[in-house]
């Protein structure tokens, strides 16, 4: 209380007999508890640093007693939950793939899994929306066109599959009919100009006339004769609004002049242990679901 | 440093052991009405029963962990409300302010968990034990004889049986109460129920039992920090010095003059559960609790003086009463700025949190654009924008929400993916995620411009609430 005078403790504090220039040090003694819980906490950090992976070694640390182990740890939680998922893992492998979507159960597990098989292996050549890359000529997974098929049968046949990659693989061929003097340059030009014109845009008549015969006779095989394209040959559809290297006269010339082949290994070249059947299909029905599926024909 | 020599002093201390006398009075009714009313609420909570239909709890209070809700009665919590729990922890932070800047210790002396177990302990204690004479003459008794052995061996049942239940209470706010209380004594709950059950068992135990003032002392930080809400006006628990000094026996013929109306007779030394004398002014160790007070004012009837020697007093009151004038009424303390300040923040965040439970919406959702790709174009040249959407359905059934578009241009569509409709399903008492699409077609308006303003509508079908959610629509910027 500030207003009354200074008074002496009736017990008076005493001193721990320590005088600095007459500086004296009061003796307020600490709980003698206090002092074991210090000692048994030193106690306790000696046992647990025997107990646990502690003391730094030349190679290493110390094992510990206990033979504690942080990976053996997330190795028996990864071990856990893959047990746990192996359930309705099978469910999917079981289940038809156009009935997965229909499923809330199947299809919120497989969308889950599947965008994180996404990330993990896809994403680094379709960009991680799926958006594709078309400088590059991966392919944008969110659109309505597809080269090989939109259905989730056609999707999964792909991924499980890939693209040009082996014996299994889907194939095309797009030939190099300018570097393999298939064509010259002015009937590349010509050809050239007649994309332009059935994917409407702005061409040179006169050279989309001849331009129209050369398609017919080089092209019409793959792409057909209206230019539509074939999915059974991973064909483009060259009338529409998407292009996967660019619609561009200059791209379209190079694409001619050089042929197009892209690669892309099954499973996104994931280890067939690590992306098995179940995640193909969980792939699927995520990739599926991005905006660009197809209704498979019933 | 010098040693002058003087024989060295240990530094540290055991602890003294306290013996508390029984005492009536006011105060000493007052906690024990609050301790009835604490534990009351500690130890019946989790029972009360309240009815929310099918698929959810029936526990009026229930800190579900592993569903991440909170039940409190009609109020349900969920992650993303957390904020509603930091506005009550701010309020009983404000609280405290509040209390301790007009009444001192209140919290520490009355209703802290710790006061109140010790209480009990004590209670019990003396009920086995005797009261403060009786277990001082047990505790010098050196001698292990067979009644001191019954009576400790008593005692020490009776505070671990108060540990375990107090230790079991606890878990029951986190699941639910008789399924959990089935399962303790059956020996399948999970173990974690019984390493919380021990944990809190053993610190009940070891803080209400063994060290009691030791925590408040030393190991609880508020009463460091609470003479920060302290001035002159705050009415705490003091002795009257210039009215009971100088001190003496009480002798009727030689007093008058010489003695104050303190009699040294130590009845409020002796009653304090802290072990401290009141009248060496404010200290650390007292919590306020009162109990000198009653002591006193008891003493003070006997001996046929004005009671209040100990009592409630402001600082600032102290040296008007030096001076022989009356002190100020408790109200001309207690209403001032500080104490008003506390009191309008308090009552601010609380008319907030209860403002934003009841207009916060039943319908919860969250709209965000997908930028990766920004646009999508489709084989027919159409624009396509995508937004996900986050719905919570609060409720215990399946509902079917309708999204609807509003916008200033009529091109603008709409298209949920995976369905031809224009509503979809969120499964009961969950968070459905679903992509919708907004589609300008091409050469329209919103597929050339940079940006178009769009208002989603969300309508929950079973009763027709809607909200909106404002978003924007981004075309090629080709105009």
């Amino acid at each position: 209380m500030s207003k009354q005078p200074v008074k002496k403790e009736k017990a008076e504090v005493g001193t721990t007999g320590h005088s600095w220039d007459g500086i004296e040090e009061f003796n307020n003694p600490l709980p003698r508890w206090w002092l074991w819980t210090f000692y048994a906490t030193v106690i306790w950090g000696l046992i647990y640093t025997v107990m646990y992976p502690a003391w730094p070694l030349v190679n290493g640390a110390t094992a510990g007693l206990l033979g504690h182990s942080t990976r053996a740890e997330v190795a028996s939680e990864i071990a856990r939950f893959e047990e746990a998922n192996s359930g309705i893992q099978q469910r999917l492998v079981d289940a038809e793939l156009t009935e997965i979507a229909a499923d809330p159960e199947l299809n919120s597990y497989a969308q889950n899994a599947g965008a994180a098989v996404f990330r993990t292996w896809c994403a680094q050549c379709h960009g991680a929306g799926a958006q594709g890359a078309q400088n590059l000529g991966y392919p944008a997974l969110v659109d309505d066109a597809w080269l090989w098929g939109g259905t989730i049968e056609e999707i999964h046949t792909t991924i499980a599959y890939g693209i040009r990659y082996d014996d299994d693989s889907r194939f095309g061929d797009m030939l190099a009919f300018g570097r393999d003097d298939l064509l010259t340059d002015e009937e590349i030009n010509q050809t050239v100009a007649y994309v332009l014109k059935i994917s409407g845009q702005e061409y040179d008549e006169a050279l989309a006339g001849p331009g129209e015969t050369l398609f017919m006779d080089n092209c019409a095989s793959c792409h057909m004769e209206d230019g539509t394209g074939e999915i059974s040959l991973g064909a483009p559809n060259l009338t529409d609004a998407i292009w996967l290297y660019g619609g561009d006269a200059e791209t379209l010339y190079e694409t001619i002049w050089s042929g197009r082949a892209g690669v892309m290994p099954p499973r996104g070249g994931a280890p067939a242990a690590v992306v098995d059947e179940a995640m193909i299909r969980a792939v699927s029905v995520y990739v599926h679901s991005l905006g660009g599926g197809v209704d498979s024909m019933e | 440093m010098s040693d002058t020599g003087s024989q060295p002093e240990q530094l540290y201390a055991a602890r003294e052991p306290v013996f508390p006398r029984k005492v009536r009075g006011r105060f000493r009714n007052l906690k024990w009405g609050i301790m009835i009313v604490t534990l009351g609420i500690y130890y019946l909570t989790p029972w009360i029963r309240w009815d929310r239909g099918p698929n959810l709890p029936d526990q009026a209070v229930l800190v579900d962990m592993a569903n991440r809700r909170f039940f409190f009665f009609w109020i349900e919590i969920w992650p993303h409300e957390f904020y509603f729990v930091a506005g009550l922890l701010i309020m009983a932070g404000l609280g405290l302010f509040l209390f301790t800047s007009a009444l001192g210790r209140v919290w520490c002396g009355y209703t802290c968990p710790q006061t109140v177990w010790t209480d009990l302990f004590i209670l019990v204690e003396r009920w086995i034990e005797g009261d403060r004479n009786a277990r001082l003459r047990l505790h010098r008794q050196k001698k292990m004889d067979a009644k001191k052995l019954r009576l400790r061996v008593t005692k020490y049942v009776a505070w671990t049986l108060i540990a375990v239940a107090t230790g079991g209470a606890w878990v029951f706010y986190f699941t639910d109460a008789p399924t959990l209380l089935r399962e303790l004594f059956t020996g399948t709950a999970h173990p974690a129920s019984y390493t919380s059950v021990a944990v809190l068992t053993f610190t009940t135990l070891v803080f209400g039992g063994f060290m009691r003032e030791q925590v408040c002392i030393y190991m609880c930080p508020w009463p460091r920090i609470q003479a920060a809400m302290m001035d002159p006006d705050t009415l705490t628990i003091g002795y009257r010095e210039w009215r009971g000094e100088p001190r003496g026996k009480h002798r009727k013929a030689a007093s008058a003059g010489e003695l104050g109306d303190c009699i040294d007779c130590m009845a409020c030394v002796n009653v304090c559960p802290m072990g401290v004398d009141i009248r060496d002014g404010q200290q650390l160790g007292c919590i306020t609790c009162g109990l000198c007070i009653d002591a006193c004012d008891d003493i003070m009837d006997k001996v046929g003086k004005e009671r209040g020697l100990i009592g409630y007093l402001a600082l600032s009151d102290e040296v008007r009463e030096r001076d022989g004038a009356k002190p100020r009424s408790a109200w001309t303390h207690v209403f001032r700025v500080r104490t008003m300040l506390y009191t309008f923040l308090w009552s601010a965040v609380g008319i907030g949190l209860v403002v934003a439970l009841f207009v916060r919406p039943d319908i919860s959702a969250t709209v965000h654009p997908v930028r990766q790709p920004i646009f999508v174009t489709l084989s027919d040249g159409t624009i396509r924008n995508t937004y996900d959407f986050g719905l919570r359905n609060k409720h215990g059934e399946d509902r079917r929400f309708r999204v609807t578009l509003t916008t200033d241009d009529p091109s603008l569509r709409i298209a949920i993916e995976g369905t031809p409709y224009e509503s979809f399903m969120v499964p009961a008492d969950t968070t459905g995620k679903q992509r919708v699409y907004v589609l300008a077609p091409k050469g329209t308006e919103p597929a050339m411009a940079d940006r178009t303003d769009v208002r989603f509508w969300i309508e929950d079908l079973s009763n027709g609430e809607r909200v909106y959610k404002d978003s924007t629509f981004v075309g090629t910027g080709a105009n």
